[in-house]
């Protein structure tokens, strides 16, 4: 909950910043903030408060996700420097994030529907305006708007949904909806089975599961690159956090319901994501569809729910940290190298291992982590996964996801390949900031930190 | 305790050599190998002869999974730790002439030696999941070394080559989680996997071991799942290719008889026979291959296909001499693998081509080298007195009382490697020299060394294996009795 008032005091702060001329000191500022705000969510561990009436609810899940967002966050406030400094409209830039991150730890957080619904749409409206933030560029117009149409359509159905359940249950509280699950053993009426089925699909689309991905790869391609990186980070891991909060607590009952499409979901997102990205020349792209099969990883905690819920919380915790600090990595590299050659193409990144070894290197790490090769980050946290998902009995949907990670591991080996295996003689030369790389230093020690002790993310 | 150091050691004296890639610091690689040289040959003399697992380690690594950092040496491991750390100091020193040419010396030597960290890791762990973590994490460092220096079409290969071995790993990882999940406690311990594995149905068996065999297979490679290996071989620079066929093929065979035979003996039973069958048939179809070549490191490329599959039938024959021959077997061929492809490299280095058409005559200019290159095609054909008569001896003499038939097709690949290396000698060494072949130098100072050990390993296994034999053979005796149905 501090965590909460810290962020929203910040995000104050920043937009009156304009008048009192503040705005040097803005970002030292937010970094202690969010620092703050990590510490005290440590110094909350383990005391399940619960505020207004079981709204929000602070629980060990809870708090590991806000400190994940926080440090995520100030890794990226970092990364992004140039966006708060270049640009016109800077102390809007700050405010607009920082309710974003309010939103995501509502997101994370919620114990209520109303609260879920609230969350989302901070941090969705926020979104919509940053994806757009490059007046300019016409690419960044389309992607806002394709992001607000989608992203409103989205929430109709979320609404759907919470507003058919309210109508069996009588109750937006996730506990009171769960007692309602066990109460009625398996005897519910239609209109509940819909509305879950809705909520599904809202869920879904926030985030961006295959058939309701078409908005991603426009939005992450279109968007300026610090924001790209935002919504592959920080929005994936709160929209995660949400949608497994959800159906973790209330939906456990019901499994008949939803688990056989959503297979079907992880499925299809697993491997038209990785199939889309082999095709694709531009960098930004290939991430962005990089980021769409992780969702499908991501979903697989979800599909596997049925059994022991914190194993199941600390192998989505422990994903969403790996794959956001290995994104972060190669977005930062991206950034550099998109930056000194004025293209997003993979062209952009031929020879790099001769022109700045330190970012090949630092990329190579992240791309083999984000591919699952032992023994990165994304290795473990993929192995869990398919653990779980084995234990659950879903040795099929594991398959699927094993061919799914071989066809990733050809793209993603396509930067390697561009990096360590092509001529970049005639590409400009390259020189990347020294803010960035200390950055780069720090974000390789964390992820080395989770290769080499997987346990120490966990919440029990 | 000693294992764990043989398997830091290298990865810590990388650290430097990945830091300064530019530079060319070989004394720090050989520094690390003479370091893990001694301690393996240390082990060697304080192994005692039994069956235990030694100098082992066992850490708590992720409770929640029942994964424990978990590795140690019975015979069967020391004798495969040994073929590691006594060809990585060789092959450092062979690529003495190739560190000057090429542009980043001290990267090569640090993935040299990651990748000798990770083969020792995967030859001693006894924990499923460390097992496949060193099993993969040998890849990396391979497949760079193929890319960054390999030959004209290196992209394309290397792809095929990364792609089709992460598809063994993948199913084999499925196979491992699968068995992990059987176990009593959810460990991946490799005893409690033994049980787990045992006690499944006959059909699941089946399907655990297709799931495991296809990695190893590709890994070795076993007919029809080879293809990407004459590319990959020819393509990789020569150190490439040594570590690639001397040590890295072993991972496979390796794999079969310590996470196969005794993981599933119902599957083995069941499919042990079609195992064998193509191991023969890929050894007949890769020593015809190798005779009809124009490419001399294809060549070799192909006769050691050919070997492989000698080595992987002895394994699933199950009886002690085909073990035996398939474990002393694996350190000869290393050895004798090794010596070729540097002996290819260095006529490659004097005459820039590998063709078999355009040398010829080389004896007559420089003896010495023919000598020596008789000396190590001998010991490859398996002439008794080399190393490699006494693991083919055993060997044909384990697929014989499995079955006479195969072993008589067997037995064709001493005639077929005869005739292959005989021609390729008869084209390159006697002769007329050309305009290419005339100024042919003799062997330089390191060069001798270099080959002059092969030689004395060649006839030292040769003419005194039971040293070799004995640390194995306690191990193997266990191992099939682990492995066997009753």
């Amino acid at each position: 909950m501090k965590s909460i008032i810290i962020l929203s005091g910040l995000g104050v702060l920043s937009l009156l910043s304009e008048i009192f001329n503040f705005k040097k000191w803005l970002m030292p500022v937010v970094l202690i903030g969010l620092m703050a705000a990590i510490g005290y969510a440590s110094y909350d561990w383990n005391t399940n408060i619960h505020y207004f009436n079981h709204m929000l609810v602070f629980d060990n899940s809870a708090l590991g996700f806000t400190m994940l967002i926080c440090a995520t966050s100030i890794l990226w406030y970092w990364m992004s420097q140039s966006y708060f400094t270049n640009e016109t409209n800077v102390t809007d830039h700050f405010g607009i994030t920082l309710f974003a991150l309010v939103g995501s730890v509502m997101m994370v957080s919620y114990g209520d529907l109303t609260m879920l619904f609230l969350g989302i749409e901070t941090l969705s409206i926020s979104l919509y305006v940053l994806a757009g933030s490059k007046k300019n560029s016409l690419s960044s117009n389309e992607a806002a708007l394709k992001y607000f149409l989608m992203g409103a359509f989205a929430t109709g159905f979320l609404l759907f949904g919470v507003a058919l359940i309210y109508g069996c249950v009588g109750s937006f509280h996730l506990y009171t909806i769960a007692d309602y699950v066990t109460a009625m053993h398996g005897t519910f009426p239609k209109m509940f089975y819909v509305g879950v089925l809705m909520m599904l699909i809202g869920m879904a689309f926030k985030v961006s599961a295959v058939p309701f991905h078409f908005w991603a790869p426009d939005v992450y391609t279109g968007s300026p690159t610090v924001i790209t990186a935002f919504m592959a980070t920080i929005v994936k891991t709160a929209a995660f956090a949400a949608f497994f909060r959800l159906f973790n607590t209330c939906f456990v009952g019901v499994e008949g319901i939803w688990v056989n499409i959503l297979s079907i979901i992880t499925l299809a997102t697993l491997l038209l994501g990785n199939i889309s990205a082999v095709m694709q020349i531009n960098a930004k792209r290939i991430l962005a569809y990089s980021s769409i099969s992780h969702a499908g990883y991501m979903l697989l905690a979800i599909v596997a729910i049925v059994n022991g819920h914190i194993i199941n919380t600390n192998a989505l915790l422990f994903y969403t940290a790996a794959y956001s600090v290995a994104s972060i990595i190669s977005f930062t590299v991206f950034m550099n190298v998109s930056n000194s050659t004025n293209s997003d193409s993979l062209n952009a990144f031929n020879g790099l291992g001769k022109r700045s070894p330190f970012m090949a290197f630092a990329m190579m790490v992240a791309i083999l982590s984000l591919a699952g090769i032992p023994p990165m980050a994304g290795f473990f946290a993929k192995l869990f996964l398919f653990f779980l998902s084995i234990r659950g009995g879903h040795i099929w949907l594991v398959v699927g996801a094993v061919i799914a990670s071989l066809v990733g591991i050809y793209y993603y080996l396509r930067f390697i390949i561009a990096m360590y295996g092509k001529d970049g003689s005639d590409l400009p030369s390259i020189t990347i900031e020294s803010s960035h790389r200390t950055l780069l230093i720090v974000a390789l020690l964390a992820l080395a930190v989770l290769s080499f002790a997987p346990s120490f993310l966990s919440i029990n | 305790m000693l294992t764990a150091l043989l398997i830091l050691i290298p990865f810590v004296f990388s650290i430097p050599l990945l830091l300064s890639p530019t530079q060319n610091n070989k004394a720090i690689a050989l520094a690390s190998n003479i370091v893990t040289l001694a301690i393996t040959i240390f082990t060697c003399f304080t192994f005692e002869h039994n069956s235990n697992v030694q100098f082992g380690f066992d850490l708590n690594w992720f409770p929640a999974l029942g994964i424990h950092l978990k590795a140690g040496m019975d015979g069967i491991s020391l004798i495969l730790v040994l073929l590691t750390n006594l060809l990585v100091p060789f092959i450092v020193l062979s690529a003495e002439k190739t560190l000057e040419k090429i542009d980043k010396p001290n990267m090569m030597l640090g993935l040299t030696l990651m990748m000798q960290g990770a083969l020792v890791g995967v030859f001693t762990a006894l924990d499923g999941f460390v097992f496949y973590v060193f099993w993969e994490l040998a890849l990396i460092p391979i497949y760079l070394i193929c890319l960054m220096w390999g030959g004209e079409n290196r992209i394309s290969i290397t792809l095929k080559f990364f792609v089709y071995t992460m598809i063994g790993s993948l199913l084999m990882l499925i196979g491992l989680i699968y068995l992990a999940q059987h176990t009593a406690e959810h460990t991946f311990d490799i005893q409690a996997m033994y049980a787990a594995g045992k006690a499944l149905p006959a059909s699941q068996q089946s399907m655990v071991f297709w799931l495991m065999f296809l990695a190893f297979a590709i890994k070795m490679p076993v007919f029809p799942f080879h293809s990407w290996q004459p590319d990959t071989y020819t393509n990789a620079p020569a150190q490439g290719t040594m570590l690639l066929s001397g040590i890295m093929l072993k991972m496979g065979v390796y794999g079969v008889i310590r996470w196969l035979l005794p993981m599933v003996p119902l599957g083995v039973a069941a499919w042990g026979n079609t195992a064998i069958i193509l191991s023969v048939i890929g050894l007949l179809y890769a020593a015809c291959i190798a005779i009809v070549q124009t490419d001399y490191k294809r060549l070799i490329a192909y006769s050691s296909f050919s070997h492989v599959g000698l080595i992987s039938a002895g394994v699933f024959v199950m009886n002690v001499q085909g073990m035996q021959g398939s474990i002393i077997q694996m350190l000869t061929h290393g050895i004798n693998v090794f010596a070729l492809f540097f002996i290819v490299d260095l006529i490659e280095q004097r005459t820039h081509t590998r063709k078999l058409s355009d040398l010829g005559g080389i004896r007559g200019v420089a003896p010495g080298f023919a000598t020596v290159f008789m000396i190590v095609m001998m010991a490859s054909v398996a002439l008794p007195l080399t190393n490699g008569f006494v693991g083919e001896f055993l060997l044909i003499n384990g697929v014989y009382q499995y079955n006479a038939w195969i072993a008589a097709f067997a037995g064709l690949t001493v005639i077929l490697g005869a005739v292959y290396m005989l021609r390729s000698y008869q084209k390159t060494m006697l002769g007329e020299a050309n305009t290419i072949t005339s100024n042919f130098t003799e062997l330089s100072g390191s060069e001798k060394f270099i080959l002059y050990s092969m030689i004395v390993l060649i006839f030292a296994i040769g003419l005194f294996p039971q040293p070799l034999l004995n640390i194995s053979e306690p191990a193997v005796i266990h191992l099939l009795e682990q492995a066997s149905i009753k």
